[in-house]
């Protein structure tokens, strides 16, 4: 595996990104200012507080989570999944030094890179409405680029696997969306039956959540757990969208 | 000097013989070219030697490196020009010339000389910023073959580089391949146009059904086996180009 290698490839996603996406970055800013219009000023009208916050900013640290996995997740199962077969951009990759897994690798990484970006955005506009109490909520931008890399191997190995394009809704509505929606972004898990909330202490999404609400609030505690947790998940992961890819591309 | 050896070069697909067994030499500055069919073996054949499918088993040599060892120093002296259009849709002429030659190392001002000179060649230099979906086909073609030029390559492989063109097209990509010719440039085709293989091709391996049935240069073969390249196919395996 060389580096340059890998950087020649997030060099090109980088070119392609700068060229046609950037002028839809006002949608990334427009996003959780929807999300907070309609959860925190919407329902928030009815929840008054929970746990001893108001509800908007009880949210806001699950906004910037959710968003950035959202993020990885695209990247690496529709992006992926066009750039694999219908662009055929790995095959004209594989044509020359770069090799498979420096593929793969610059794939899971522009995936992670986008989680960082659009939690940063995401960051910026909560602190401008004054959001984010404390400015710890920095050190979530290294860890949110770490989930973007579990969340891009998970979407890989998806892409890996699903027999077309159509499929990706079985993943998105049988797991993203569960995610979403258990990952106590919205209301503490501790409300849920206790198997239930069982189940949802398993979600990485969760895991996130906790970390960013944590550092919102200049709490270090119970981070280290939550990143420990994520790194752990992280490694038993990884290796699968290199197999899965291999088997796919090269039979 | 041989470029390219394969001993008993095989590739399975499941129980199917893509590839059975074949044995070839290519030597340096010499165009060969693999005759036959769809599903004779012609595109595995190419895709091993570009490091792209792993032999199941036998031996292939590049440059004297086994393709399973050093696919990554095989590649940066190869140049391959694929069947289908693979050209990044999300960039424009002179962008995809700039990041595939980032590819293999070779910075912009460096890839933006090689790519002036390049589209020149190719008569596209009016084109730079047209985006790749306002390509005609035979312009596209011409500047794959061109981005597989990129790094200088010692071989270049072409994979059905006319299937598809008008004859204009097709007419002006064989004036470019001759003129790499001239130059020395191994090249290393496959087709299934008789006239492609008598018009460029040093050397002919005829292939049907996963096996090399003959190689010569085309005119041994025609005098040999009687008539042209398409009556000597269909005496040594009793089939059509077409079939």
């Amino acid at each position: 595996m060389k580096a340059s290698r890998v950087i020649s490839v997030l060099r090109r996603h980088l070119t392609v990104y700068t060229k046609l996406y950037l002028s839809s970055i006002a949608l990334n800013f427009a996003e959780p200012v929807l999300y907070l219009a309609a959860f925190g000023i919407g329902l928030g009208a009815f929840v008054q507080q929970i746990d001893g916050m108001p509800y908007l900013n009880f949210i806001a640290p699950g906004i910037i989570a959710s968003s950035a996995t959202f993020g990885a997740v695209y990247e690496c199962t529709y992006g992926t999944y066009v750039r694999m077969f219908f662009q055929k951009t790995f095959d004209a990759i594989l044509a020359t030094p770069v090799s498979l897994y420096e593929l793969v690798a610059a794939e899971l990484i522009w995936g992670a890179l986008k989680s960082a970006f659009y939690g940063s955005i995401i960051m910026l506009v909560l602190a401008l409405f004054g959001l984010l109490p404390s400015a710890l909520i920095l050190f979530a931008v290294p860890v949110l680029f770490l989930s973007g890399l579990l969340f891009a191997s998970l979407a890989m190995i998806v892409a890996a696997i699903v027999p077309g394009i159509e499929s990706f809704n079985y993943f998105y509505t049988l797991f993203m969306t569960p995610l979403f929606l258990f990952s106590g972004i919205f209301f503490p898990l501790t409300g849920l039956p206790p198997f239930v909330e069982n189940i949802a202490l398993l979600s990485p999404l969760h895991h996130l959540v906790t970390a960013c609400r944590a550092l919102a609030y200049g709490q270090t505690g119970g981070v280290f757990t939550d990143v420990l947790w994520i790194t752990a998940a992280l490694v038993l992961v990884i290796p699968w969208p290199f197999r899965l890819l291999r088997k796919k591309l090269i039979k | 000097m041989d470029v390219v050896r394969a001993h008993a070069l095989t590739r399975k697909y499941g129980d199917f013989f893509a590839v059975n067994g074949i044995d070839f030499a290519i030597t340096q500055g010499e165009c060969f070219g693999f005759l036959g069919p769809n599903g004779a073996g012609k595109t595995t054949t190419m895709k091993m030697i570009s490091c792209f499918l792993p032999p199941s088993s036998g031996d292939l040599h590049v440059f004297d490196m086994s393709v399973c060892e050093k696919p990554g120093e095989i590649k940066a002296r190869l140049g391959v020009m694929p069947q289908e259009d693979n050209l990044d849709p999300d960039l424009n002429v002179i962008e995809n010339l700039i990041v595939y030659a980032r590819y293999f190392g070779i910075g912009k001002r460096e890839a933006m000389l090689r790519a002036g000179e390049l589209l020149k060649f190719i008569e596209l230099s009016e084109r730079n910023h047209t985006p790749i979906k306002d390509l005609s086909g035979g312009m596209k073609r011409r500047l794959m073959l061109v981005r597989a030029l990129m790094n200088n390559p010692e071989i270049i492989m072409l994979d059905e580089p006319t299937t598809g063109l008008d004859p204009a097209s097709r007419r002006s990509v064989w004036d470019r391949m001759n003129e790499l010719k001239f130059n020395n440039t191994t090249l290393l085709l496959t087709t299934h146009y008789i006239e492609e293989a008598e018009r460029l091709c040093d050397r002919v391996a005829i292939m049907d059904r996963g096996r090399i049935v003959a190689v010569d240069t085309p005119r041994t073969l025609m005098i040999t086996h009687g008539g042209n390249l398409e009556d000597v196919y269909l005496k040594l395996t009793g089939r059509t180009l077409e079939g």
